[in-house]
Protein backbone atom coordinates (compact mmCIF):
# COMPACT_ATOMS: atom_id res chain seq x y z
CA UNK A 1 0.00 0.00 0.00
CA UNK A 2 2.72 2.28 0.95
CA UNK A 3 4.64 1.33 -2.18
CA UNK A 4 1.42 2.44 -4.20
CA UNK A 5 1.19 5.37 -2.38
CA UNK A 6 5.23 6.29 -3.43
CA UNK A 7 4.21 5.27 -7.14
CA UNK A 8 1.78 7.27 -7.90
CA UNK A 9 3.78 10.03 -6.02
CA UNK A 10 6.59 10.01 -7.84
CA UNK A 11 4.77 9.25 -11.28
CA UNK A 12 4.40 13.76 -11.05
CA UNK A 13 7.31 14.94 -12.10
CA UNK A 14 6.84 18.29 -10.50
CA UNK A 15 6.43 16.13 -7.07
CA UNK A 16 9.80 14.13 -7.49
CA UNK A 17 11.48 17.86 -8.49
CA UNK A 18 9.84 18.94 -5.13
CA UNK A 19 11.12 15.65 -3.28
CA UNK A 20 14.71 15.60 -4.61
CA UNK A 21 15.34 19.02 -3.93
CA UNK A 22 13.46 19.26 0.08
CA UNK A 23 15.92 15.98 0.51
CA UNK A 24 18.68 18.05 -0.55
CA UNK A 25 17.56 20.95 1.30
CA UNK A 26 16.92 19.58 4.44
CA UNK A 27 19.97 17.63 4.81
CA UNK A 28 22.08 20.84 4.14
CA UNK A 29 19.97 22.74 6.57
CA UNK A 30 20.48 19.82 8.89
CA UNK A 31 24.58 20.13 8.86
CA UNK A 32 24.98 23.70 8.60
CA UNK A 33 22.19 23.61 11.94
CA UNK A 34 24.41 21.88 13.90
CA UNK A 35 27.30 24.51 14.26
CA UNK A 36 24.40 27.38 13.79
CA UNK A 37 22.78 25.65 17.03
CA UNK A 38 25.41 25.13 18.83
CA UNK A 39 26.83 28.77 18.58
CA UNK A 40 23.87 29.99 19.36
CA UNK A 41 23.00 31.70 16.18
CA UNK A 42 19.39 29.78 15.59
CA UNK A 43 17.88 33.19 14.89
CA UNK A 44 20.08 34.37 12.01
CA UNK A 45 17.97 31.57 9.97
CA UNK A 46 14.54 32.60 11.17
CA UNK A 47 15.80 36.34 10.17
CA UNK A 48 17.48 35.49 7.02
CA UNK A 49 13.90 33.54 6.17
CA UNK A 50 12.02 36.81 6.61
CA UNK A 51 14.77 38.95 4.07
CA UNK A 52 13.91 36.14 1.90
CA UNK A 53 10.24 36.67 1.59
CA UNK A 54 11.00 40.60 1.07
CA UNK A 55 13.26 39.53 -1.77
CA UNK A 56 10.33 37.30 -3.16
CA UNK A 57 8.29 39.83 -3.33
CA UNK A 58 10.23 42.61 -4.75
CA UNK A 59 11.52 39.85 -7.32
CA UNK A 60 8.05 39.05 -8.26
CA UNK A 61 7.10 43.09 -8.71
CA UNK A 62 9.69 43.32 -11.07
CA UNK A 63 8.51 40.60 -13.09
CA UNK A 64 12.27 38.89 -12.79
CA UNK A 65 13.41 35.28 -11.94
CA UNK A 66 12.74 34.68 -7.56
CA UNK A 67 16.34 32.98 -7.51
CA UNK A 68 18.58 35.94 -9.07
CA UNK A 69 16.77 38.23 -6.86
CA UNK A 70 17.05 36.60 -3.54
CA UNK A 71 20.46 34.79 -3.66
CA UNK A 72 22.09 37.74 -3.97
CA UNK A 73 19.86 39.83 -1.22
CA UNK A 74 20.10 37.23 1.30
CA UNK A 75 23.84 36.30 1.04
CA UNK A 76 24.41 40.21 1.87
CA UNK A 77 22.11 39.86 4.78
CA UNK A 78 23.95 36.62 6.02
CA UNK A 79 27.08 38.67 6.16
CA UNK A 80 25.68 41.38 7.86
CA UNK A 81 23.92 39.29 10.54
CA UNK A 82 27.05 37.42 11.14
CA UNK A 83 28.78 41.07 11.24
CA UNK A 84 25.94 42.60 14.04
CA UNK A 85 26.22 39.07 15.64
CA UNK A 86 29.97 39.15 16.23
CA UNK A 87 29.94 42.93 16.86
CA UNK A 88 29.57 43.24 20.60
CA UNK A 89 28.37 46.57 20.53
CA UNK A 90 24.90 46.11 19.15
CA UNK A 91 23.19 42.87 20.99
CA UNK A 92 22.15 40.00 17.95
CA UNK A 93 19.09 39.23 18.46
CA UNK A 94 17.74 43.05 18.72
CA UNK A 95 19.62 43.53 15.52
CA UNK A 96 18.06 40.35 13.43
CA UNK A 97 14.34 41.33 14.78
CA UNK A 98 14.83 44.84 13.54
CA UNK A 99 15.88 43.30 10.34
CA UNK A 100 13.35 40.47 9.92
CA UNK A 101 10.69 43.10 10.45
CA UNK A 102 11.77 45.29 8.39
CA UNK A 103 12.24 42.79 5.49
CA UNK A 104 9.01 41.84 6.10
CA UNK A 105 7.41 45.04 6.06
CA UNK A 106 8.82 46.11 3.12
CA UNK A 107 7.67 42.45 1.08
CA UNK A 108 4.18 42.84 2.31
CA UNK A 109 4.56 46.27 1.34
CA UNK A 110 5.64 45.75 -2.05
CA UNK A 111 3.18 42.78 -2.67
CA UNK A 112 -0.02 45.00 -1.64
CA UNK A 113 1.34 47.75 -4.03
CA UNK A 114 1.39 45.33 -7.06
CA UNK A 115 -0.38 42.39 -7.53
CA UNK A 116 -2.14 42.73 -3.89
CA UNK A 117 -2.38 39.97 -1.34
CA UNK A 118 -3.21 36.93 -3.54
CA UNK A 119 -2.26 32.65 -3.39
CA UNK A 120 1.17 33.47 -4.16
CA UNK A 121 1.78 35.72 -1.60
CA UNK A 122 0.59 33.09 0.74
CA UNK A 123 2.52 30.44 -0.96
CA UNK A 124 5.40 32.43 0.15
CA UNK A 125 4.70 32.67 3.86
CA UNK A 126 3.38 28.76 3.95
CA UNK A 127 5.33 27.70 1.41
CA UNK A 128 3.99 25.39 -1.81
CA UNK A 129 5.29 22.11 -3.11
CA UNK A 130 4.12 23.07 -7.14
CA UNK A 131 6.68 25.78 -7.71
CA UNK A 132 9.87 23.80 -7.75
CA UNK A 133 11.83 24.20 -11.32
CA UNK A 134 14.46 22.39 -13.08
CA UNK A 135 17.05 25.32 -12.36
CA UNK A 136 15.93 24.30 -8.45
CA UNK A 137 16.95 20.66 -8.85
CA UNK A 138 20.67 21.78 -10.15
CA UNK A 139 21.46 24.14 -7.51
CA UNK A 140 20.39 22.24 -4.66
CA UNK A 141 22.47 19.16 -6.45
CA UNK A 142 25.61 21.64 -5.87
CA UNK A 143 24.55 23.11 -3.05
CA UNK A 144 24.74 19.88 -1.26
CA UNK A 145 27.82 18.49 -2.63
CA UNK A 146 29.29 21.65 -1.52
CA UNK A 147 27.93 21.93 2.01
CA UNK A 148 28.90 17.51 1.93
CA UNK A 149 32.41 18.27 0.65
CA UNK A 150 32.90 21.39 3.27
CA UNK A 151 31.58 19.34 6.35
CA UNK A 152 33.68 15.86 5.37
CA UNK A 153 36.85 17.87 4.67
CA UNK A 154 36.93 20.70 7.28
CA UNK A 155 35.50 18.39 9.80
CA UNK A 156 37.91 19.01 12.62
CA UNK A 157 38.18 22.96 11.98
CA UNK A 158 33.95 23.15 12.41
CA UNK A 159 34.56 21.64 15.25
CA UNK A 160 37.15 23.86 16.75
CA UNK A 161 35.44 26.84 15.20
CA UNK A 162 32.25 25.75 16.98
CA UNK A 163 32.96 24.59 19.95
CA UNK A 164 35.86 27.25 20.80
CA UNK A 165 36.41 29.94 18.49
CA UNK A 166 38.93 32.11 20.51
CA UNK A 167 40.97 28.88 21.18
CA UNK A 168 40.65 28.10 17.01
CA UNK A 169 41.47 31.59 16.31
CA UNK A 170 44.97 31.21 18.44
CA UNK A 171 45.82 28.45 17.10
CA UNK A 172 45.83 29.69 13.17
CA UNK A 173 42.54 28.98 12.14
CA UNK A 174 40.82 31.34 9.95
CA UNK A 175 37.55 31.61 12.18
CA UNK A 176 36.14 34.55 10.04
CA UNK A 177 36.58 32.35 6.87
CA UNK A 178 34.71 29.50 8.36
CA UNK A 179 32.23 31.55 9.55
CA UNK A 180 31.62 33.48 6.38
CA UNK A 181 31.23 29.84 4.46
CA UNK A 182 28.62 28.89 6.68
CA UNK A 183 26.75 31.81 6.94
CA UNK A 184 26.82 31.96 2.84
CA UNK A 185 25.87 28.30 2.54
CA UNK A 186 22.78 28.80 4.77
CA UNK A 187 22.04 31.82 3.29
CA UNK A 188 21.18 29.80 -0.15
CA UNK A 189 19.85 26.62 1.67
CA UNK A 190 17.14 29.33 3.14
CA UNK A 191 16.37 30.90 -0.62
CA UNK A 192 16.34 27.11 -2.24
CA UNK A 193 14.08 25.65 0.35
CA UNK A 194 11.81 28.86 1.42
CA UNK A 195 9.22 28.57 -1.64
CA UNK A 196 8.57 24.85 -0.61
CA UNK A 197 8.74 24.91 3.14
CA UNK A 198 7.75 29.10 3.42
CA UNK A 199 9.30 31.69 4.92
CA UNK A 200 7.69 31.36 7.95
CA UNK A 201 8.65 27.82 8.58
CA UNK A 202 11.86 27.23 6.50
CA UNK A 203 14.23 27.81 9.51
CA UNK A 204 12.39 24.89 11.14
CA UNK A 205 14.84 22.66 8.98
CA UNK A 206 17.96 24.22 10.49
CA UNK A 207 16.82 24.19 13.98
CA UNK A 208 14.49 20.93 15.03
CA UNK A 209 17.42 18.16 13.66
CA UNK A 210 20.54 20.19 15.44
CA UNK A 211 17.98 20.07 19.08
CA UNK A 212 16.34 16.74 18.20
CA UNK A 213 19.63 14.48 18.08
CA UNK A 214 21.65 16.71 20.57
CA UNK A 215 19.00 14.96 23.14
CA UNK A 216 20.48 11.66 22.63
CA UNK A 217 23.88 12.00 21.38
CA UNK A 218 26.91 13.17 23.02
CA UNK A 219 29.66 13.78 20.35
CA UNK A 220 29.68 16.23 17.73
CA UNK A 221 30.14 13.63 15.46
CA UNK A 222 26.95 11.62 16.28
CA UNK A 223 25.02 14.98 16.57
CA UNK A 224 25.91 16.11 13.16
CA UNK A 225 25.47 12.24 11.34
CA UNK A 226 22.61 11.94 13.41
CA UNK A 227 21.06 15.60 12.18
CA UNK A 228 21.11 14.40 9.14
CA UNK A 229 19.42 11.21 8.98
CA UNK A 230 16.73 13.08 11.20
CA UNK A 231 16.05 15.63 9.23
CA UNK A 232 16.02 13.62 5.61
CA UNK A 233 13.93 11.43 7.61
CA UNK A 234 11.24 14.15 8.71
CA UNK A 235 11.26 15.48 5.23
CA UNK A 236 10.14 12.84 3.72
CA UNK A 237 7.51 11.45 6.19
CA UNK A 238 6.30 15.06 6.13
CA UNK A 239 6.16 15.18 2.62
CA UNK A 240 3.92 11.77 2.32
CA UNK A 241 2.06 12.46 4.63
CA UNK A 242 0.71 15.64 3.03
CA UNK A 243 0.16 13.67 -0.35
CA UNK A 244 -2.11 11.13 1.43
CA UNK A 245 -3.51 13.86 3.71
CA UNK A 246 -3.75 16.51 0.93
CA UNK A 247 -1.81 19.09 3.91
CA UNK A 248 0.40 21.81 3.52
CA UNK A 249 3.61 20.78 2.70
CA UNK A 250 5.78 22.46 5.16
CA UNK A 251 3.80 22.53 7.78
CA UNK A 252 3.67 18.38 7.72
CA UNK A 253 7.23 18.15 7.85
CA UNK A 254 7.68 20.88 10.79
CA UNK A 255 4.58 18.84 12.19
CA UNK A 256 6.74 15.56 12.08
CA UNK A 257 9.56 16.96 13.03
CA UNK A 258 7.93 17.93 16.16
CA UNK A 259 7.11 14.72 16.95
CA UNK A 260 10.75 13.41 16.39
CA UNK A 261 11.97 16.01 19.09
CA UNK A 262 9.28 14.82 21.33
CA UNK A 263 10.36 11.15 20.91
CA UNK A 264 14.05 12.09 21.13
CA UNK A 265 13.33 13.89 24.60
CA UNK A 266 10.83 11.37 25.75
CA UNK A 267 14.02 8.89 25.26
CA UNK A 268 16.53 11.25 26.76
CA UNK A 269 14.06 11.91 29.95
CA UNK A 270 13.11 7.65 30.58
CA UNK A 271 17.04 7.27 30.25
CA UNK A 272 17.91 9.77 32.39
CA UNK A 273 15.68 8.95 35.07
CA UNK A 274 16.61 4.87 34.59
CA UNK A 275 20.21 6.11 35.36
CA UNK A 276 19.62 7.85 38.26
CA UNK A 277 17.27 4.79 39.52
CA UNK A 278 20.41 2.71 38.97
CA UNK A 279 23.06 4.84 40.84
CA UNK A 280 21.25 5.08 43.57
CA UNK B 1 67.08 34.58 24.84
CA UNK B 2 63.94 35.42 25.63
CA UNK B 3 60.58 33.23 24.35
CA UNK B 4 58.43 36.29 23.84
CA UNK B 5 58.72 39.79 24.74
CA UNK B 6 57.25 42.91 25.03
CA UNK B 7 58.97 46.00 23.71
CA UNK B 8 56.96 49.53 24.87
CA UNK B 9 54.39 47.53 23.47
CA UNK B 10 51.03 49.22 23.81
CA UNK B 11 47.43 47.45 22.71
CA UNK B 12 43.93 49.61 21.98
CA UNK B 13 40.75 47.88 22.23
CA UNK B 14 38.17 50.37 19.67
CA UNK B 15 40.16 52.92 19.40
CA UNK B 16 40.87 53.45 22.70
CA UNK B 17 44.52 52.41 24.60
CA UNK B 18 43.71 49.54 26.79
CA UNK B 19 47.12 48.98 28.14
CA UNK B 20 50.63 50.87 27.94
CA UNK B 21 53.99 50.80 28.57
CA UNK B 22 54.57 47.40 28.56
CA UNK B 23 58.53 46.08 28.67
CA UNK B 24 59.01 42.41 29.86
CA UNK B 25 60.53 39.41 28.23
CA UNK B 26 59.59 36.04 29.33
CA UNK B 27 62.59 33.42 29.40
CA UNK B 28 62.76 29.38 29.14
CA UNK B 29 61.10 27.66 31.81
CA UNK B 30 59.48 31.26 33.85
CA UNK B 31 56.42 31.63 35.42
CA UNK B 32 54.91 34.51 34.91
CA UNK B 33 51.53 35.08 36.55
CA UNK B 34 49.96 38.79 35.23
CA UNK B 35 47.87 40.07 37.92
CA UNK B 36 45.69 43.67 38.15
CA UNK B 37 41.92 44.47 39.00
CA UNK B 38 39.16 44.59 36.37
CA UNK B 39 39.80 46.48 33.42
CA UNK B 40 43.13 47.14 33.62
CA UNK B 41 44.22 45.24 30.34
CA UNK B 42 44.61 41.68 30.91
CA UNK B 43 42.30 40.11 28.38
CA UNK B 44 44.07 42.49 25.78
CA UNK B 45 47.60 41.49 26.43
CA UNK B 46 46.60 38.20 26.59
CA UNK B 47 44.93 38.97 22.86
CA UNK B 48 48.08 41.00 22.08
CA UNK B 49 50.66 38.03 23.09
CA UNK B 50 48.52 35.39 21.07
CA UNK B 51 48.76 37.99 18.08
CA UNK B 52 45.02 38.17 17.42
CA UNK B 53 45.47 42.09 18.44
CA UNK B 54 48.21 44.03 17.23
CA UNK B 55 50.22 46.63 18.93
CA UNK B 56 49.03 50.14 18.41
CA UNK B 57 52.88 51.10 19.68
CA UNK B 58 56.01 49.38 20.39
CA UNK B 59 56.04 45.39 19.53
CA UNK B 60 56.30 41.89 20.55
CA UNK B 61 58.93 39.82 19.61
CA UNK B 62 58.93 35.86 20.08
CA UNK B 63 62.21 34.07 20.26
CA UNK B 64 63.93 30.79 20.41
CA UNK B 65 61.56 29.49 17.17
CA UNK B 66 58.62 30.40 18.80
CA UNK B 67 55.72 31.20 16.42
CA UNK B 68 52.68 32.39 17.42
CA UNK B 69 50.06 29.97 16.58
CA UNK B 70 52.22 27.57 18.51
CA UNK B 71 51.08 28.90 22.26
CA UNK B 72 49.30 26.58 24.21
CA UNK B 73 46.51 28.68 24.75
CA UNK B 74 43.57 27.79 27.47
CA UNK B 75 41.31 30.78 27.00
CA UNK B 76 37.98 31.08 29.52
CA UNK B 77 35.24 28.88 29.25
CA UNK B 78 32.23 30.28 27.41
CA UNK B 79 28.98 29.66 27.87
CA UNK B 80 28.51 27.48 24.14
CA UNK B 81 30.87 24.96 25.86
CA UNK B 82 29.10 24.30 29.25
CA UNK B 83 26.17 21.89 27.28
CA UNK B 84 28.58 21.34 23.71
CA UNK B 85 27.65 17.58 22.66
CA UNK B 86 31.84 16.75 22.37
CA UNK B 87 34.01 13.99 23.66
CA UNK B 88 36.90 14.75 25.73
CA UNK B 89 39.38 13.16 23.31
CA UNK B 90 37.56 15.24 20.31
CA UNK B 91 38.23 18.23 22.28
CA UNK B 92 42.03 17.71 23.72
CA UNK B 93 42.61 16.66 19.67
CA UNK B 94 41.42 19.42 18.89
CA UNK B 95 44.70 21.48 20.41
CA UNK B 96 46.56 19.55 17.54
CA UNK B 97 44.87 21.89 14.62
CA UNK B 98 47.66 24.30 14.78
CA UNK B 99 50.20 21.90 13.57
CA UNK B 100 47.78 20.51 10.51
CA UNK B 101 47.56 23.38 8.62
CA UNK B 102 45.56 23.26 5.29
CA UNK B 103 45.60 19.38 6.10
CA UNK B 104 42.04 18.00 6.88
CA UNK B 105 42.75 15.50 8.99
CA UNK B 106 44.47 14.29 12.13
CA UNK B 107 47.97 12.24 11.84
CA UNK B 108 48.91 9.10 13.86
CA UNK B 109 51.32 11.29 15.59
CA UNK B 110 48.57 13.99 16.21
CA UNK B 111 46.27 10.91 18.07
CA UNK B 112 49.45 9.99 19.93
CA UNK B 113 50.32 13.21 21.56
CA UNK B 114 46.56 13.88 22.58
CA UNK B 115 46.69 10.38 24.31
CA UNK B 116 49.96 11.21 25.54
CA UNK B 117 48.30 14.61 26.69
CA UNK B 118 45.87 13.02 28.60
CA UNK B 119 48.31 10.78 30.68
CA UNK B 120 50.20 13.68 31.69
CA UNK B 121 47.28 15.29 33.36
CA UNK B 122 45.76 11.46 34.93
CA UNK B 123 42.54 12.08 32.81
CA UNK B 124 43.19 8.81 30.87
CA UNK B 125 39.69 7.85 32.19
CA UNK B 126 37.86 10.98 30.62
CA UNK B 127 38.80 9.58 27.34
CA UNK B 128 35.89 8.66 26.18
CA UNK B 129 33.54 10.73 28.39
CA UNK B 130 31.33 13.45 27.21
CA UNK B 131 32.58 16.80 28.42
CA UNK B 132 29.53 18.61 29.04
CA UNK B 133 28.85 15.56 31.97
CA UNK B 134 32.42 16.66 33.18
CA UNK B 135 32.80 18.88 36.60
CA UNK B 136 34.38 22.22 36.06
CA UNK B 137 37.80 21.00 37.26
CA UNK B 138 37.79 18.04 34.81
CA UNK B 139 36.69 20.68 32.20
CA UNK B 140 39.47 22.68 33.00
CA UNK B 141 41.94 19.47 32.69
CA UNK B 142 40.79 18.69 29.36
CA UNK B 143 41.24 22.19 28.58
CA UNK B 144 44.49 22.01 29.63
CA UNK B 145 45.21 18.78 27.37
CA UNK B 146 44.17 20.61 23.95
CA UNK B 147 46.57 23.56 24.98
CA UNK B 148 49.81 21.35 25.86
CA UNK B 149 49.15 20.14 22.74
CA UNK B 150 49.17 23.05 20.79
CA UNK B 151 52.77 23.71 22.33
CA UNK B 152 55.76 22.57 22.95
CA UNK B 153 57.28 25.63 25.13
CA UNK B 154 54.64 28.27 26.18
CA UNK B 155 51.10 28.01 28.21
CA UNK B 156 49.28 31.28 28.42
CA UNK B 157 46.49 30.55 30.75
CA UNK B 158 43.81 33.30 31.03
CA UNK B 159 41.88 32.64 34.84
CA UNK B 160 42.48 28.86 34.49
CA UNK B 161 40.78 28.73 38.80
CA UNK B 162 38.14 31.28 37.88
CA UNK B 163 34.59 29.24 38.91
CA UNK B 164 36.62 26.24 40.16
CA UNK B 165 35.91 24.73 43.79
CA UNK B 166 39.51 25.18 46.58
CA UNK B 167 40.27 21.62 45.39
CA UNK B 168 39.55 21.62 42.34
CA UNK B 169 41.76 25.31 42.02
CA UNK B 170 44.67 23.50 44.16
CA UNK B 171 44.88 20.55 41.77
CA UNK B 172 45.01 22.07 38.80
CA UNK B 173 47.71 24.41 40.33
CA UNK B 174 49.88 21.60 41.11
CA UNK B 175 49.50 20.27 37.36
CA UNK B 176 50.46 23.41 35.99
CA UNK B 177 53.98 23.33 38.45
CA UNK B 178 54.59 20.21 37.32
CA UNK B 179 54.04 21.21 33.82
CA UNK B 180 56.20 24.37 34.31
CA UNK B 181 58.53 21.88 36.15
CA UNK B 182 58.75 19.67 32.87
CA UNK B 183 60.50 22.29 31.10
CA UNK B 184 57.45 24.53 29.45
CA UNK B 185 57.10 27.76 29.83
CA UNK B 186 54.01 29.27 31.49
CA UNK B 187 51.87 33.07 31.41
CA UNK B 188 48.99 33.31 33.46
CA UNK B 189 46.42 35.89 33.74
CA UNK B 190 44.86 35.29 37.49
CA UNK B 191 42.68 37.13 39.98
CA UNK B 192 43.59 35.00 42.51
CA UNK B 193 46.43 36.54 43.98
CA UNK B 194 47.64 34.28 46.68
CA UNK B 195 47.53 31.35 44.04
CA UNK B 196 49.42 34.30 41.87
CA UNK B 197 51.98 34.42 44.19
CA UNK B 198 52.82 30.87 45.79
CA UNK B 199 53.41 29.38 42.32
CA UNK B 200 54.74 31.84 39.57
CA UNK B 201 57.91 32.62 39.74
CA UNK B 202 57.62 36.07 38.36
CA UNK B 203 54.75 38.52 38.54
CA UNK B 204 53.63 41.19 36.38
CA UNK B 205 51.42 43.74 38.11
CA UNK B 206 48.69 45.97 35.27
CA UNK B 207 46.69 48.69 35.96
CA UNK B 208 46.39 50.28 32.45
CA UNK B 209 49.90 50.56 32.28
CA UNK B 210 52.85 47.88 33.62
CA UNK B 211 53.28 48.87 37.11
CA UNK B 212 55.20 46.39 37.97
CA UNK B 213 57.54 43.72 36.75
CA UNK B 214 59.84 40.91 38.21
CA UNK B 215 60.69 37.97 40.74
CA UNK B 216 57.75 37.52 43.32
CA UNK B 217 59.97 38.28 46.13
CA UNK B 218 60.38 41.32 45.16
CA UNK B 219 56.70 41.95 44.46
CA UNK B 220 56.00 40.83 47.58
CA UNK B 221 58.01 43.30 49.41
CA UNK B 222 57.29 46.39 46.84
CA UNK B 223 54.48 49.12 48.25
CA UNK B 224 52.31 47.74 44.95
CA UNK B 225 52.41 44.07 45.80
CA UNK B 226 51.60 44.95 49.58
CA UNK B 227 48.87 46.58 48.85
CA UNK B 228 47.46 44.26 46.65
CA UNK B 229 48.26 41.13 48.34
CA UNK B 230 46.93 43.21 51.26
CA UNK B 231 48.67 41.25 53.92
CA UNK B 232 46.09 38.10 53.38
CA UNK B 233 48.78 35.75 52.88
CA UNK B 234 49.10 34.59 56.35
CA UNK B 235 46.01 32.36 55.19
CA UNK B 236 48.59 29.80 53.35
Amino acid sequence: MVIDTLQEMFSYAFLVRAVVVGLLVSLCAALLGVSLVLKRYSMIGDGLSHVGFGALAIATAMHTAPLAVSIPIVVSAAFLLLRISENSKIKGDAAIALISTSSLAVGVLVVSLTTGMNTDVCNYMFGSILVMSKSDVTLSIILAAVVLTMFVVFYNKIFAVTFDENFARATGVKTGLYNMMIAFLTAITIVLGMRMMGALLISSLIIFPALTSMRLCKRFISVTVCSAIVSVACFFTGVIISYVKATPTGASVVIVNIVAFLAFWLVSAVRGSVLKRRTR
Amino acid sequence: MALIACQDASFAYDGVTAVSGLNFAVGAGDYLCVVGENGTGKSTLVKGLLGLLSPCGGGVVTGDGLKRNEIGYLPQQTAVQKDFPAGVYEVVLSGRLASRGVLPFYSRADKAAADENLRRLNIESLRDRCYRELSGGQQQRALLARALCATKKLLLLDEPVAGLDPIATQELYRLIESVNKSGLTVIMVSHDIRGAVTYASRILHLNKAQVFFGPTEEYLNSDVGKSFVGGKRDGN
